[in-house]
């Protein structure tokens, strides 16, 4: 059948053929379909804004909000500009996630080792805790907690009284909010050079240990550091530091800091949400690391406290963290359920009240998105390159 | 001195504990140690102080029957509001009349996809067949009209089938994307490797309501002069780009799953790039991904309640308009509850069947 003298050279297969110009076609298809789209939607939005007169542009950011803010922790005013109600609703979304996040993996945490506990009940009600709220919208469970719940709480006048220094009642909570004097400084310095000596003795314990195998009880020494010298030095420097307890004026309470109740129930949903989800991964996590480690740490002479914190939670962390991270950016983009309730967080004020004031719809989004992006973008660079640096090393 | 060796029994031992039958569960199980012992009565305070205050509140207390608020007893839910307003809960404005055409889809589909949940039977290609090409159509037309039937815009559409449609649509819709993408992303072809991942990582990065956003107010300016879109397409759209990149993420861990030796055996038998993909490696990978699509429409499901934002009446939005009519106020609870008994529901069963398939499908690769 082969006609093909030995010896010779296979004939080149023809060029339609060849691989590497086969990839080289697609991709220049590919990448020229993308322009392509790319550049129709582009073409269309510019007549499309062209037609309603929109000035396309970030110049509006410069502009007065005239709109007032409920909850702001950096100073605002409604004559503030829109740029400022940008920076307002950013640290309104992060200070959201990041109290989510704490309460989050606290209550995730206690049940997901509940659901491993040897005692029945407990194991039970953990285990009907994370099958009922983890298959509820999180919507829901907001609308149920603002709606249902917070909704039903006494006017100021008849609000829940807790010793005359905290007040529940339907505009939120109120507590007494600190009030901090010149020498407290003192304090905060104090607490930082704290941190600074329990490092320097946590190494030295680490490299005394490596040297002689004498341990040495760097946890409790090292909170009585930081919890002692810091509360030394409040007292030395005359208690610098006083409450101010709010006050019933009118109708309205004075003084004192308050949670808004959109916070509130804004959080404890996204607390018992996201715990359920937590809580299923850390009970994998610890059911990922065999038995046999257990036992091969006993065998080895160690105590059930060190053969928990030196050989089943390092390993089981391993597997933990990854999701947990995933969760961690769930509550993040989860938080922008605030604008349901009117939580004053960066996609209510910013992609809403702003893009219905201006009518920048295309730049608002944008940049809400870009916000979005970039902490995803970041906090899974990190993930990644943590990821590497704990991974097993393997031949 | 001769001593006498008697025989002096030893005092009786007391049996020991009882470690079978109720009393030895109990011991092992609740009071194994006094810690135990106090966790388990700590617990069983808690139960105490909040099961029987809401079960009668659910139940014992409850009104049942009756037309109007006034019928409702105090301290118990008023389940009267749910009765009176269910045809709203499941059809939204759907004409009253037409809602037999809504029950006839939901039938159609439970009888179209009972074969193809179970175990292999000589029922399931053509169930697959009809579920793939016939039922949309069927659906659609049932739906929205024609052939006959008087039409019903999608602004009449709402509650529970609102939120079934924006489900089913959008996971099915995801799913071609998806699978596209998850190759894309794997190709050794620089370009479209670099499409493909920016795609996935800029849709799974922002959050749903953004992107329901965009797709209510950038996606008419997108669109050439004239032409608009009803808004449930623009959130379908919305939702099933989104969609698509998380789709395209379980897609992957399939095609990771599979060992390279039968990329290499497709390769050796001569197969081209889409008959490799198509006969070889996506059948094992779609197999084993099957649990994780589940998981993916129950997120989906849950994350359809977002639609509220952008003024679609689904389930959630439903009932929280019904909360706020004047012949009903104060009945926010009871709709809330019965809005989570729907989601919870759907979701657990969807999950259960979803672990029920992930224990079925551990054949091959798992060692």
């Amino acid at each position: 059948m082969s006609t093909q003298q030995p010896g010779s050279l296979p004939s080149k297969p023809p060029f339609w053929n060849d691989p590497a110009v086969r990839a080289t076609v697609f991709q220049v298809i590919a990448l020229a379909a993308v322009l392509a789209v790319g550049g129709y939607l582009f073409h269309n939005t510019q007549v499309n804004l062209a037609n309603r007169g929109i000035a396309s542009g970030f110049g509006f950011l410069d502009q007065t909000a005239g709109f007032g803010i409920v909850q702001h922790l950096i100073p605002y005013t409604e004559t503030d500009s829109y740029g400022r109600v940008f920076w307002v609703g950013l640290l309104n979304t992060l200070l959201v996630a990041a109290l989510g996040i704490l309460f989050a993996t606290l209550l995730g945490f206690v049940l997901g080792v509940a659901r491993l506990s040897k005692n029945w009940l407990i194991a039970k009600i953990a285990l009907v805790y994370i099958e009922l709220f983890r298959n509820i919208p999180l919507l829901l469970q907001i609308f149920f907690w603002y709606f249902g719940v917070l909704r039903h709480l006494p006017a100021a006048r008849d609000s829940v009284n807790v010793g005359d220094v905290i007040f529940l009642n339907i505009r939120g909570l109120y507590i007494p909010r600190p009030v901090f004097g010149d020498a407290f400084l003192f304090v905060v310095i104090a607490f930082f050079a704290a941190i600074a000596g329990t490092v320097f003795l946590a190494r030295w314990a680490h490299r005394r240990q490596a040297e002689t195998g004498q341990p040495f009880h760097t946890f409790w020494v090292g909170l009585g550091i930081l919890v002692g010298v810091p509360l030394l030095t409040f007292f030395l420097s005359g208690m610098p530091l006083s409450w101010e307890v709010p006050k019933l004026t009118g109708f309205n309470f004075r003084g004192g800091m308050v949670m808004i109740p959109e916070l509130a129930s804004l959080l404890v949903a996204l607390t018992i949400y996201t715990a359920a989800f937590i809580a299923e991964i850390v009970r994998s996590g610890i059911l990922a690391v065999s038995h046999g480690q257990t036992e091969a740490a006993h065998a080895l002479g160690l105590q059930h406290g060190p053969t928990l914190r030196l050989v089943i939670i390092p390993q089981a962390m391993r597997v933990i963290i990854p999701p947990l991270t995933s969760q961690y950016l769930n509550v993040t983009k989860n938080s922008t359920l605030a604008a349901a309730i009117g939580y004053p967080d960066l996609v209510g004020l910013f992609a809403g009240t702003t893009l219905n004031q201006t009518g920048q719809a295309i730049e608002t989004i944008s940049i809400t998105m870009a916000v979005y992006l970039a902490i995803s973008l970041l906090i899974s660079t990190l993930m990644n390159w943590y990821n590497k640096r704990k991974s097993l090393v393997e031949r | 001195m001769e001593t006498k060796t008697t025989f002096t029994p030893h005092p009786e031992l007391p049996p020991p504990a009882n470690t079978v039958g109720a009393v030895g569960w109990l011991r092992a199980n609740l009071f194994s140690s006094p810690a135990n012992s106090l966790l388990t009565l700590f617990a069983l305070y808690l139960l105490w102080l909040l099961l029987p205050p809401a079960l009668e509140w659910l139940l014992f207390k409850a009104t049942w029957s009756g037309t109007t608020r006034a019928d409702c007893a105090p301290g118990g839910a008023c389940w009267v509001f749910i009765k009176m307003r269910f045809g709203q809960f499941m059809y939204g404005f759907f004409p009253e009349p037409e809602r037999w055409r809504v029950n006839l889809a939901w039938i159609l589909a439970v009888l179209g996809i009972l074969p193809l949940l179970g175990k292999r039977n000589p029922l399931r290609l053509p169930a697959a067949v009809f579920m793939l090409f016939v039922y949309p159509l069927i659906a659609f037309v049932l739906f929205s009209g024609g052939f006959g039937l008087a039409p019903v815009e999608t602004s009449q559409w709402g509650g529970l089938m609102l939120t079934l449609v924006i489900a089913v649509v959008g996971i099915a819709g995801a799913l071609p994307g998806g699978i596209l993408l998850a190759l894309g992303r794997r190709s050794k072809m620089p370009v479209i490797k670099t499409i493909c991942v920016t795609f996935i990582e800029f849709w799974r990065g922002v959050p749903l309501i953004t992107v329901l956003f965009m797709s209510s107010v950038m996606l008419p300016l997108f669109l050439p002069e004239g032409m608009s879109f009803d808004k449930l397409l623009r959130a379908l759209i919305g939702v099933i780009l989104f969609q698509s990149a998380y789709m395209a993420e379980v897609v992957r861990g399939g095609l990771q799953a599979i060992p390279k030796g039968q990329y290499e055996a497709a390769d050796a038998l001569g197969l081209s790039y889409p008959k490799a993909m198509g006969l070889v490696i996506l059948p094992q990978a779609l197999k084993l991904v099957i649990p994780g699509i589940v998981n993916t429409l129950i997120a989906l499901f849950k994350d359809t309640s977002l639609v509220i934002i952008i003024g679609l009446f689904d389930l959630l939005n439903s009932i929280h308009a019904a909360t706020v009519d004047p012949n009903w106020l104060g009945m926010s609870t009871e709709g809330y509850v019965f809005a989570a008994l729907m989601f919870w529901l759907f979701c657990f069963g969807m999950s259960q069947y979803s672990q029920w398939l992930e224990r079925r499908l551990h054949t091959g690769h798992k060692r």
